[in-house]
């Protein structure tokens, strides 16, 4: 009887039709409480503070992958990890934060004795990091990005004798934007995260606005 | 722990100012006298938002085309041609990713973790072939997934492989398709990514051990079609079910089936179905038999294989981060990753490199208390899970066994609805025309 498994397919049809509908209308409608506020989306001036509707969920919501530096211990993985060879993730440098040290933590090998260029010397291991007189006793640190592998090491060495300045970040020109990164997977200090794609970035100190501002609420506390 | 006590200080100008502030200026921003002007730092832009629009809009826009190709002009060459550009822009200049097939996982996460976001064009590149398929059959499949298009163009010598083997091997992608949305949706892994055979084809770029897979895979292609979209893909199943209750789908032949039998072996993926005209209709004790051999089985089954699922709990939780590092701190606090070494018969801990996430967990400022009741959340999910995913196997078995005890009666050569790719290949062999 034809007529009868039609009716049947029909009733499936229907039932599969309402299953997908309520499955995306939950997804879409459903309400984000503080924790998913705090994943990165901006939610300031949001009044909606307990759920965000329809609206809100119809807005872009394309996230990047991207490399929190509070969190990153400097293990070297991002090099290795990457579905990319060389990776994705990139030294980057905020100048804004650099002290233009002659003694970089980030350049020099610990032990260093002469401060020259030469090969021995440099704790990069592929010459990514360049190094540049200004003006006594001044240098400037440049990144070679297509040299760079994204290992680290100066970002420790910056990290533990200077400012900070040199930071792991994912370059989202290389970024292939895998669905689920293969760094973050492996990334023992979980300081990957999905972030909103109109602010792809966790630097840290890139405006000098930000620093001075930080400047001058120091001058007023003291 | 002398790390885990700087941290906190750290914070506090984070937390007192902007976040900008958090690292430490240890030597003061220089003052140049020369004319030397800073340079900017180069942040690059990710792909721009309205791209991913662009993309729904393809999928949309192909998946209309090609059924209108396949149900109305019933044209191999331009489902072919299709494939092509589907292949070039979801496969070599989209790379493969998002896809539906690795969406089912965002879509498992999103449902379990409400702290994950999932984008609104995600979602539709998840539901639009469904409902597609729901009307018109695997269209996607024809020519729209770029995984497709690729194996396509390798089946040179399609073999036909039997019923039985077709429904062994028919039952890996129900499988991979429970494990990739146990592990999604416990937030551990996106196992259909990880294991992704084409996107390295499609990024130029993959480790040895995956091209080799996928090298494996595609000469294996070669004489078995398509071995990706029948034997492993996740999302196949879904759109197999979804197919079978479609409202119209690709016919062999346009009108009346006049028992040629010449598409009989034009389908390179077993999905035509040959005529059974044994009409003899089972005596009625034997299927009230079968009846309740399967009443009696599926629940059986059910329990068996859910049982065995929980019981699988602890492994699979094993591959969980959380799981494994709190092993490891557990393993720390015992003193039992320090292996002691018995050298001229002197008993002395030799302390062993810390792992990176060790010192992570050291730097973190956790406690161990917190680690380990992360792992025991985890653990729980995947005893609920295990039992889910069990009794979802036994469910498949059961369901593969009653769908070869049930009798099947078929007057002509007809498409399988659910297996069926609707690739058009079988209307080229069929001599009535309109």
């Amino acid at each position: 009887m034809p007529g009868r498994r039609e009716f049947l397919n029909t009733l499936m049809r229907g039932g599969i039709l309402a299953a997908l509908g309520l499955l995306s209308g939950s997804l879409l409608l459903r309400s984000r409480d503080e924790k998913s506020c705090s994943y990165g989306f901006d939610c300031s001036g949001c009044n909606r503070s307990k759920s965000c509707m329809l609206s809100a969920a119809l807005e872009a919501r394309q996230t990047v992958w991207q490399l929190d530096m509070t969190k990153c211990i400097q293990c070297g993985r991002c090099a290795t990890n990457c579905v990319m060879s060389p990776s994705a993730v990139k030294c980057t440098h905020a100048f804004a934060m650099c002290g233009y040290c002659d003694l970089c933590g980030g350049y020099f090998k610990p032990g260093t004795k002469t401060l020259t260029t030469a090969a021995e010397n440099q704790l990069c291991p592929t010459n990514a990091l360049k190094r540049k007189f200004i003006e006594d006793p001044f240098f400037e640190y440049t990144i070679d990005e297509e040299l760079c592998i994204g290992c680290g090491k100066c970002v420790k060495g910056c990290g533990a004798f200077g400012n900070g300045s040199l930071q792991l970040q994912v370059r989202h020109d290389r970024c292939k934007n895998c669905n689920e990164c293969s760094i973050a997977r492996n990334c023992p200090s979980q300081a990957f995260t999905r972030v909103p794609a109109n602010k792809p970035s966790l630097m840290r100190g890139l405006g000098t606005e930000l620093l001075n501002e930080t400047a001058k609420k120091n001058q007023v506390n003291a | 722990m002398r790390k885990a006590k700087i941290i906190p200080v750290l914070m506090l100008p984070a937390i007192l100012f902007s976040r900008a502030a958090l690292a430490i200026q240890r030597f003061p921003k220089p003052e140049f006298e020369s004319a030397y002007t800073q340079p900017q730092t180069q942040i690059p832009l990710p792909r721009g938002e309205f791209l991913a629009y662009l993309d729904v809009f393809v999928l949309f826009a192909s998946l209309c085309l090609v059924t209108w190709l396949v149900l109305k002009k019933r044209s191999r060459l331009l489902v072919f041609l299709m494939s092509l550009f589907s292949l070039a822009y979801f496969g070599f200049y989209r790379e493969g990713c998002v896809c539906s097939i690795g969406s089912i996982q965002n879509v498992s996460l999103a449902l379990f973790d409400h702290s994950f976001v999932l984008p609104l064009t995600v979602l539709l590149f998840f539901v639009l072939p469904l409902v597609f398929t729901l009307f018109f059959g695997r269209t996607f499949c024809a020519a729209v997934c770029p995984f497709g298009a690729m194996q396509d163009l390798f089946a040179f010598k399609p073999q036909a492989l039997g019923s039985r083997l077709n429904t062994v091997l028919g039952i890996i992608p129900y499988l991979y398709l429970g494990l990739a949305v146990l592990f999604a949706a416990t937030g551990t892994d996106f196992i259909i990514c990880r294991y992704d055979p084409f996107v390295g084809i499609f990024r130029f770029n993959a480790s040895f051990g995956m091209f080799l897979f996928s090298g494996i895979l595609l000469l294996s292609g070669v004489f078995i079609a398509r071995p990706y979209c029948r034997f492993l893909c996740p999302y196949g199943v879904l759109l197999n079910w979804t197919s079978r209750f479609s409202r119209r789908h690709l016919s062999i032949t346009p009108s009346e089936c006049i028992q040629c039998r010449l598409c009989e072996n034009s389908c390179p993926y077993d999905a035509i179905d040959f005529p059974v005209t044994d009409k003899s209709p089972e005596s009625k004790p034997l299927m009230v038999k079968k009846m309740m051999i399967l009443t009696i089985l599926v629940p059986i089954l059910l329990l068996v294989f859910g049982y065995t699922g929980s019981r699988m709990q602890y492994a699979l939780a094993g591959v969980d981060s959380r799981v494994k590092l709190a092993k490891e701190v557990l393993a720390l606090s015992k003193g039992t990753g320090i292996p002691e070494k018995n050298a001229g018969g002197n008993t002395r801990s030799v302390p062993e490199e810390e792992s990176f996430e060790i010192k992570a967990f050291k730097a973190s400022g956790k406690t161990e208390a917190q680690v380990y009741s992360d792992a025991s959340i985890v653990l729980k999910k995947f005893y609920v899970g295990g039992w889910l995913f069990g009794g979802f196997t036994g469910l498949v078995i059961a369901m593969l066994i009653a769908g070869r005890m049930l009798p099947v009666y078929r007057k002509d050569y007809v498409t399988n609805k659910g297996r069926c790719f609707s690739c058009t290949r079988c209307t080229d062999y069929c001599p009535i025309k309109s």
